[in-house]
C-alpha cells in the first residue's frame, strides 16, 4: 500500500485548512502570508508529484500505486493512477504554483481566494485519481463549487450571470451521470472503476416506454455520462457558458479553467465510456464526430469576429477541444495519443495565453482588443512570449500544439475522410483568428494615448510565462516524453475497446458485402 | 557536415535572438552572418561531393504513436544537395548585404534595435529552409514548410508600425495554410495507404499506390493521383501559383534582403522541390502531372501579363518571380524534374540579384519604389547598373541560339521550354505556348524595368535624385557573386541537370519513368522550337525599347486606348477583389451571423426557454445578489451533494 497519491491529493486541502484555521487578520501581512503559504503547498505537491512520476513504471498499463481504504457505510476510497491520468495530476501539479504566481495582485479577500484554489486542486487532483465511481463524482461535482466561488466572488461585473450559466449547465449533466452510476452499481454490484471497465454492460437493443432504443442499457448509461462530459468539454453547441465564465473569471481563474477543468470531460470519456461502453461509443461515433466538426468550424468562425480578447481565446478552447473528441473517438492509436497529447499541449498554451491577457489586463483593465495595438513598441518581451504562444496555438510544427492537432488528425483520417477534411479547415482558421488578434493587440504603432506609458513584463509575468513556454516547446520537439508515458494504457485501451466491438465490426462488414 | 549545416543557422538565430544584448548588436550581426557562411561553405563542400546511395543521418526520435515513426533526420542525395547550396549560398549573401541595407533603416526611431531581430529571423528562416530540404519524412518537410512560412509572415510584418506590412504577413500565412490544407490531408492519406510518411517508405509503396484506389470524401479515386493532388496544393500555396498566388505580391512590404532571400530565391521554391523530391509518386499520377503543367504555364502566363504595367519595382520583379515559378512547375509537369530543379538553381542566383539591386536602387532612391519616380540613374550608381544588367540579361535568357553559350536564364529556360515541347502531348503543347509568350512577356517587362530606372530622364522628386548614391561594399559585394552564378551557373551545370551526366549526377534522387526517352525528346525537338524562345526575348526587348526608349510617349497613349485591359492587369486581374467578394466577406458575416445568432439567440435562447420556470427566478435573485451570497448558493450545492452521499449510505452503500 502506497499514500503517495493521496499525499498529493489532500496536500493542498491541508494548505487550505492551515489558512482557514491559523491565519488571522486582514492586513497586509496576513495577505501576503496566504499567498507564501499558498504558493509553498502548491510547490510542495509540486515536488512530491515528481516523486509520484519517478515511482511510475511506464511500461506498466494497469493502475499503480493504488490506495485503497473502506470509507463511510460501505463506500470504498480507492486512489491510483495510470499512464493516462499521471499525465493529468502532473499538469495540475505544474501549473497551480503557476496559477497561485498569477494571484499575486489580488487583493481582495486574499485567504479565502487561497483558500478556494487549494481546495480546487485538491478536487481536481482527486478526479484523475479517483478509481471509485462515487469518490470520482464527489471530486468532480464538488469541484464546481471553488470555481463557482471564484467566478461569483473575485469575477468581473456580470459574474453572477456567468456563475449561474455555468451552474445550469453543468447541474443537468451532473444528475443524469448520478442516476447513471447507481444503475451501474445495481448492475455490477460494484463501483470499482478497474472492475467496471471491464464489465459487459448490455448492448442488447431495449424498449422503453415503446422507443427501441439501439444499444440498449449501454446507450442510455453512455448518454447520461455524456451529457455531463459534452458540457464539461465543452462540446458544441453546449458551449456557450465557456465564453461568458472565461470573461466573468478572474485570470488565475480563466488558467484553472481551461487548462486543466476544461480536460475533465476528455478525460472522462477515456476512462468512462470508451472502456464502459464501448458499443455505444461505437455506435455514436458519426454523431461525435459531427459535433466536433462542427466546433472546429463553427466556433473558429465566431472567434473571427470577436472583440473580447478573453471571448476570443475561450471560443479558440472550444474549437481546440473539437480535436480532442474527434481523436478519442477515432478509436485508433494516433487518435487517441492525439487527443490525450492535445489536451496536455492546450493546458499549457491556453493556460499561457489566458495570462497573457491578464497581464496586459492588469495595467489597462480592459479587454477589448480595440483598446490596445502597437504594444510590441513597449513591451518587446510580452510580444516574443504572446507570438511563442499564439504561433502554438494555431500548431505550429515545432511546438506541442502541432503534434496533438497532427495525431488527432491523422486518427480521424483513417476513420473518415470527411471529419479529417472538415477539422483541417480548423487549421486555417485558427491561424486567421489568432494572427489577427496578434496584429491588432500587439502589432501597429502605438498611437494610444492610455498606452504610452504601459510597462513590459515584470519577473513575475516572466518567470510564470517561462515554464509553460519551456514545455511547450519540449513536447513539441520530444513528444515522446509524453507518448511513452501514454503508449501502454492507451494500447490496453484500444484493445480491450476492439475486443468488445469486434462483432460490430465484422456485421457492417457483412452488410457491405 | 550536414548536421553542422542545418545547425549553424539555428544557433545563429537563437543567440541574435535571444542573447544579442550579451553580445551586442554588431556581434549578433556578425556572428549570424559568419555563420551562414560557414553553412555554405560545408555546402558547396558537400555539392561536390559524391553519394553511392541515399545516405540517413538520424539526430533523434521525433514523433511514435503506433506504426506512425518519424525522427528528426536528414536525408541527403542530389536533391538536397542542390537545395543546400542554393539556399545557404544565397542566405549567407543576403545577410552579409543586410548589414549595409538594415543599418540606418529610416522606419525605424532612435534607439530602437531592430537589427538582431532582423538576422535572427533570417537565419531562423534559413533553418527552416534547410530542415525541410534535408527532411527524409514528410511530417518534418511539413515542420520545414510551416517555419519557413512563420519566417515570411514575421520579415514580410518586419515593419509592424505599418497597416499594410501587416496585413499583407497575415495574408502570406493565411492563403499558405490553404495550401498547407492540402499538403496535411496528403500526408494523412499517404500514412493510411502506406502505414508510414517516411520517404524511403513512400517511395517504396508508390507501383503499390499507383494501382490503389482509396475512398475520399465519398469519391473512390486512385490514391497516387489523390495523394499528389493533395500535396501540390500545398506546393501552390507555397510557390504562389495561380489560384494561390496573391499573397506574393503583398509579400514585398518586407524589407527587400527578404524578398530575395525568401519571395524569390528560396522559400518560393519549395513547391518545386516538393514536386521533385516526391517524383517517384507524382511520376505514377499522370493526371496529377497534366493538373501541374496546366497551372504552371498558366501561372507563368499570367503573372507576366500583370508584370507588364506594374510600376512598383518590388512588384515587377515579385510578379516575374511567380511566372518564373510557374516555368519550375511546368517542367516538373512533363515530367523533367530535373530541369525544374535546373531554372530552380539559375532562378535563384538571378533573380536574388535582381531584388539585391533593387533593393540598392530603392536605397539610392531614399526607399521610392515607384519607377515612375525613376530614370537615368545608370551613372549615379553604375555597379547596381551593370548588376542589374546581367540580371535582366540572365532572367531574359540571352545566348547564342543552338549552342550551349549564353546566361543562365538561357540554359534553363529554354531547356524547359524544349521540355514541353518534347513531351508531345496537348498540356506539352499548351505549355509550350504559354511559356514562350510569356518568355516575349519576361522581356519586356524586364527591359521596361531597367529602362525605366537606369535611362531616360531624371523623373520625380529632383532632391532625391540629386543625392542618389552607390550602395556600400558589403551591398556590391553580393551583387558580384551572385552575377558570376548568374552568367555561369547554367553553362557549368548544363551537362549535370540537362545534358549528358543527368542521370549519373542525380543518381536516383529523382526518378523518372523513361528518362532518357524524355530528355532525348527534349533535345531533339524541331529548329523553330529551339530559336523560339530566342525569338520571344527578342521581341520582347523590341517592344520595351521602343515603348520605353524609342517612344515614351507610347505607354501612356496605349493605356488610354485599352483602356479596359490596361486596369484589368494594373489590377491584377481582380483576383483580390474576388477572393473578398467570395472568401473573406462572406466568412466574416458568417462568423458574426454564427456569434449574435447561433450562439445568441438560438443556443442560449433554447437554454433560457428550458428554464423558462427558473430564469425569472434567478433574475430576480440575481439582482439582490451580491457577491457575498454567492457562498450560500456554492453551500446549497455541498448540501446537494451531501444529500446524494447519505441517500447512497442509507441505501445500502456499494456492497
Amino acid at each position: 500500500m502506497n499514500n503517495l497519491l493521496s499525499l498529493i491529493t489532500f496536500l493542498p486541502l491541508l494548505g487550505a485548512a492551515v489558512l482557514l484555521i491559523l491565519l488571522r487578520g486582514n492586513d497586509e501581512m496576513a495577505q501576503r502570508n496566504a499567498k507564501w503559504i499558498a504558493m509553498g503547498v502548491t510547490v510542495a505537491t509540486f515536488l512530491v508529484s515528481l516523486v509520484m512520476l519517478s515511482e511510475f513504471d511506464p511500461g506498466n498499463p494497469d493502475f499503480q500505486m493504488v490506495d485503497q481504504y473502506d470509507w463511510i457505510a460501505g463506500l470504498t476510497y480507492k486512489m491510483g493512477v495510470d499512464g493516462i491520468s499521471i499525465l493529468f495530476v502532473m499538469l495540475t501539479t505544474l501549473l497551480m504554483p503557476i496559477v497561485i504566481g498569477a494571484s499575486w495582485k489580488v487583493e481582495h479577500r486574499v485567504k479565502e481566494y487561497m483558500i478556494a484554489f487549494l481546495l480546487l486542486e485538491t478536487l481536481m487532483i482527486g478526479v484523475f485519481c479517483a478509481l471509485d465511481l462515487m469518490l470520482f463524482y464527489v471530486f468532480f461535482e464538488a469541484g464546481l463549487i471553488p470555481m463557482f466561488l471564484i467566478i461569483g466572488i473575485w469575477g468581473g461585473k456580470e459574474r453572477v450571470y456567468a456563475s449561474f450559466k455555468f451552474f445550469l449547465y453543468t447541474l443537468f449533466g451532473s444528475v443524469l451521470m448520478l442516476v447513471a452510476m447507481i444503475y451501474m452499481w445495481t448492475q455490477a454490484g460494484t463501483t470499482d472503476i478497474p472492475t467496471l471497465m471491464q464489465f459487459d454492460f448490455s448492448s442488447a437493443p431495449l424498449d422503453l416506454m415503446g422507443w427501441q432504443i439501439a444499444g440498449g442499457a449501454q446507450m442510455l448509461l453512455f448518454l447520461a455520462f455524456f451529457a455531463s462530459f459534452a458540457v464539461k468539454m465543452p462540446m458544441w453547441p453546449v458551449h456557450t457558458w465557456l465564453p461568458d465564465a472565461h470573461v466573468q473569471a478572474p485570470t488565475a481563474g480563466s488558467v484553472v479553467l481551461a487548462a486543466i477543468l476544461l480536460k475533465m470531460g476528455g478525460y472522462g470519456f477515456l476512462r468512462f465510456s470508451l472502456p464502459m461502453f464501448p458499443v455505444a461509443s461505437f455506435m455514436m461515433q458519426d454523431f461525435i464526430f459531427f459535433l466536433s466538426v462542427a466546433a472546429i468550424i463553427l466556433t473558429s468562425l465566431i472567434a473571427l469576429m470577436q472583440e473580447d480578447m478573453k471571448k476570443l481565446i475561450a471560443y479558440s478552447s472550444i474549437a481546440h477541444m473539437g480535436f480532442v473528441t474527434m481523436g478519442i473517438f477515432a478509436f485508433n492509436k494516433q487518435g487517441l495519443d492525439g487527443a490525450i497529447f492535445q489536451m496536455i499541449s492546450h493546458g499549457f498554451v491556453s493556460g499561457a495565453l489566458f495570462l497573457g491577457v491578464g497581464i496586459i489586463y492588469d495595467r489597462m483593465h480592459t479587454r477589448q482588443i480595440e483598446a490596445y495595438g502597437g504594444l510590441v513598441i513597449r513591451m518587446p518581451v510580452y510580444a516574443l512570449f504572446f507570438m511563442l504562444f499564439t504561433m502554438a496555438n494555431v500548431g505550429l510544427p515545432g511546438t506541442s500544439g502541432f503534434i496533438g492537432e497532427f495525431l488527432t488528425l491523422v486518427g480521424a483520417f483513417q476513420a473518415n475522410t470527411w471529419v479529417a477534411a472538415g477539422a483541417t479547415t480548423g487549421v486555417i482558421l485558427s491561424a486567421a483568428y489568432a494572427l489577427w488578434l496578434y496584429r491588432r493587440v500587439v502589432f501597429g504603432d502605438l498611437v494610444k494615448e492610455s498606452l504610452k506609458t504601459i510597462t513590459d513584463m515584470s519577473m513575475r509575468e516572466k518567470s510564470l510565462m517561462v515554464p509553460l513556454l519551456f514545455a511547450t516547446i519540449l513536447l513539441g520537439v520530444m513528444p515522446g516524453l509524453v507518448l511513452d508515458l501514454i503508449g501502454p494504457s492507451v494500447n490496453a485501451l484500444m484493445d480491450n475497446f476492439n475486443a468488445a466491438t469486434a462483432h460490430l465490426i465484422d456485421a457492417t462488414a457483412v452488410v457491405a458485402h | 557536415m550536414p548536421t553542422i549545416i542545418l545547425f549553424a543557422p539555428l544557433i545563429g538565430a537563437l543567440i541574435a535572438g535571444f542573447g544579442w544584448r550579451a553580445i551586442g548588436e554588431a556581434g549578433a550581426q556578425y556572428l549570424t552572418t559568419g555563420l551562414l557562411f560557414l553553412s555554405a561553405l560545408l555546402s558547396w563542400i558537400v555539392f561536390f561531393q559524391h553519394y553511392e546511395a541515399t545516405e540517413t543521418i538520424t539526430i533523434m526520435s521525433w514523433v511514435q504513436s503506433g506504426t506512425l515513426s518519424v525522427d528528426w533526420a536528414i536525408r541527403m542525395d542530389r536533391l538536397t544537395q542542390i537545395m543546400l547550396v542554393v539556399v545557404t549560398t544565397v542566405s549567407a549573401l543576403v545577410h552579409l548585404y543586410s548589414l549595409g541595407y538594415m543599418k540606418d533603416d529610416p522606419q525605424w526611431k532612435e534607439g530602437e534595435s531592430y537589427k538582431p531581430r532582423f538576422f535572427a529571423y533570417l537565419s531562423f528562416f534559413t533553418f527552416a529552409m534547410l530542415a525541410l530540404v534535408t527532411a527524409d519524412n514528410l511530417l518534418q518537410m511539413f515542420f520545414g514548410w510551416e517555419g519557413v512560412g512563420v519566417a515570411s509572415y514575421l520579415l514580410i510584418g518586419f515593419y509592424y508600425r505599418k497597416p499594410s506590412a501587416n496585413a499583407a504577413a497575415m495574408k502570406a500565412f493565411i492563403v499558405n495554410r490553404v495550401g498547407d490544407f492540402g499538403f496535411a490531408l496528403g500526408i494523412f492519406g499517404i500514412y493510411m495507404m502506406t502505414d508510414s510518411i517516411n520517404l524511403t517508405d513512400v517511395f517504396a509503396s508508390a507501383h503499390h499506390l499507383a494501382e490503389a484506389q482509396m475512398s475520399f470524401l465519398g469519391m473512390t479515386l486512385n490514391a497516387a493521383e489523390l495523394l499528389t493532388f493533395l500535396l501540390f496544393i500545398g506546393a501552390m500555396g507555397k510557390s504562389a501559383q495561380l489560384f494561390l498566388h496573391t499573397w506574393l505580391p503583398d509579400a514585398m512590404e518586407g524589407p527587400t534582403p527578404v524578398s530575395a532571400l525568401i519571395h524569390a530565391a528560396t522559400m518560393v521554391t519549395a513547391g518545386v522541390f516538393l514536386v521533385s523530391r516526391m517524383s517517384p509518386l507524382f511520376e505514377v499520377a499522370p493526371a496529377t502531372l497534366t493538373f501541374v503543367t496546366v497551372i504552371g504555364a498558366s501561372t507563368a502566363f499570367v503573372a507576366a501579363t500583370i508584370g507588364l504595367v506594374q510600376n512598383d519595382i518590388k512588384r515587377v520583379i515579385a510578379y516575374s518571380t511567380m511566372s518564373q515559378l510557374g516555368y519550375m512547375f511546368a517542367a516538373a509537369g512533363v515530367g523533367v524534374y530535373q530541369v525544374a530543379m535546373f531554372h530552380l538553381f539559375t532562378h535563384a542566383f538571378f533573380k536574388a540579384m535582381l531584388f539585391l539591386g533593387a533593393g540598392s536602387v530603392i536605397t539610392a532612391m531614399h526607399h521610392e519604389q515607384d519607377m515612375r519616380n525613376y530614370g537615368g540613374l545608370r551613372k549615379k550608381i553604375p555597379y547596381t547598373f551593370w548588376a542589374m544588367l546581367i540580371g535582366t540579361l540572365a532572367i531574359t535568357g540571352v545566348g547564342i541560339p543552338l549552342t550551349t553559350i549564353g546566361f543562365a536564364g538561357f540554359l534553363s529556360k529554354d531547356a524547359i521550354i524544349e521540355s514541353t515541347y518534347g513531351a508531345g502531348t496537348m498540356v506539352g503543347n499548351y505549355a509550350f505556348w504559354m511559356l514562350v509568350i510569356a518568355a516575349a512577356m519576361t522581356a519586356f517587362y524586364s527591359w521596361r524595368l531597367l529602362f525605366m530606372t537606369f535611362f531616360g530622364a531624371e523623373k520625380g522628386d529632383k532632391h532625391t535624385h540629386d543625392h542618389a548614391h552607390e550602395s556600400p561594399m558589403v551591398m556590391i559585394i553580393p551583387l558580384a557573386v551572385l552575377a558570376l552564378g548568374a552568367i555561369f551557373a547554367g553553362m557549368l551545370w548544363r551537362p549535370e541537370f540537362f545534358g549528358s551526366n543527368v542521370e549519373e549526377w542525380f543518381n536516383g534522387a529523382v526518378f523518372n519513368h523513361d528518362l532518357e526517352h524524355t530528355l532525348h525528346a527534349a533535345h531533339s525537338v524541331p529548329l523553330w522550337v529551339k530559336v523560339s524562345p530566342f525569338v520571344a526575348m527578342l521581341g520582347g526587348f523590341f517592344m520595351a525599347w521602343l515603348f520605353y526608349v524609342k517612344a515614351p510617349g507610347l505607354p501612356a497613349a496605349w493605356a488610354k486606348r485599352n483602356h479596359g485591359l490596361y486596369q484589368f492587369l494594373l489590377n491584377k486581374w481582380y483576383f483580390d477583389e474576388l477572393y473578398d467578394l467570395i472568401f473573406v466577406n462572406p466568412i466574416k458575416r458568417l462568423g458574426s451571423f454564427l456569434w449574435k445568432k447561433g450562439d445568441g439567440s438560438v443556443i442560449d435562447g433554447a437554454l433560457n426557454g428550458l428554464a423558462l420556470g427558473i430564469v425569472p427566478w434567478f433574475t430576480r435573485l440575481t439582482n439582490r445578489w451580491q457577491s457575498g451570497y454567492v457562498f450560500t448558493y456554492a453551500f446549497a450545492m455541498i448540501i446537494g451533494v451531501g444529500g446524494l452521499l447519505t441517500w447512497f449510505v442509507l441505501t445500502g452503500g456499494a456492497h
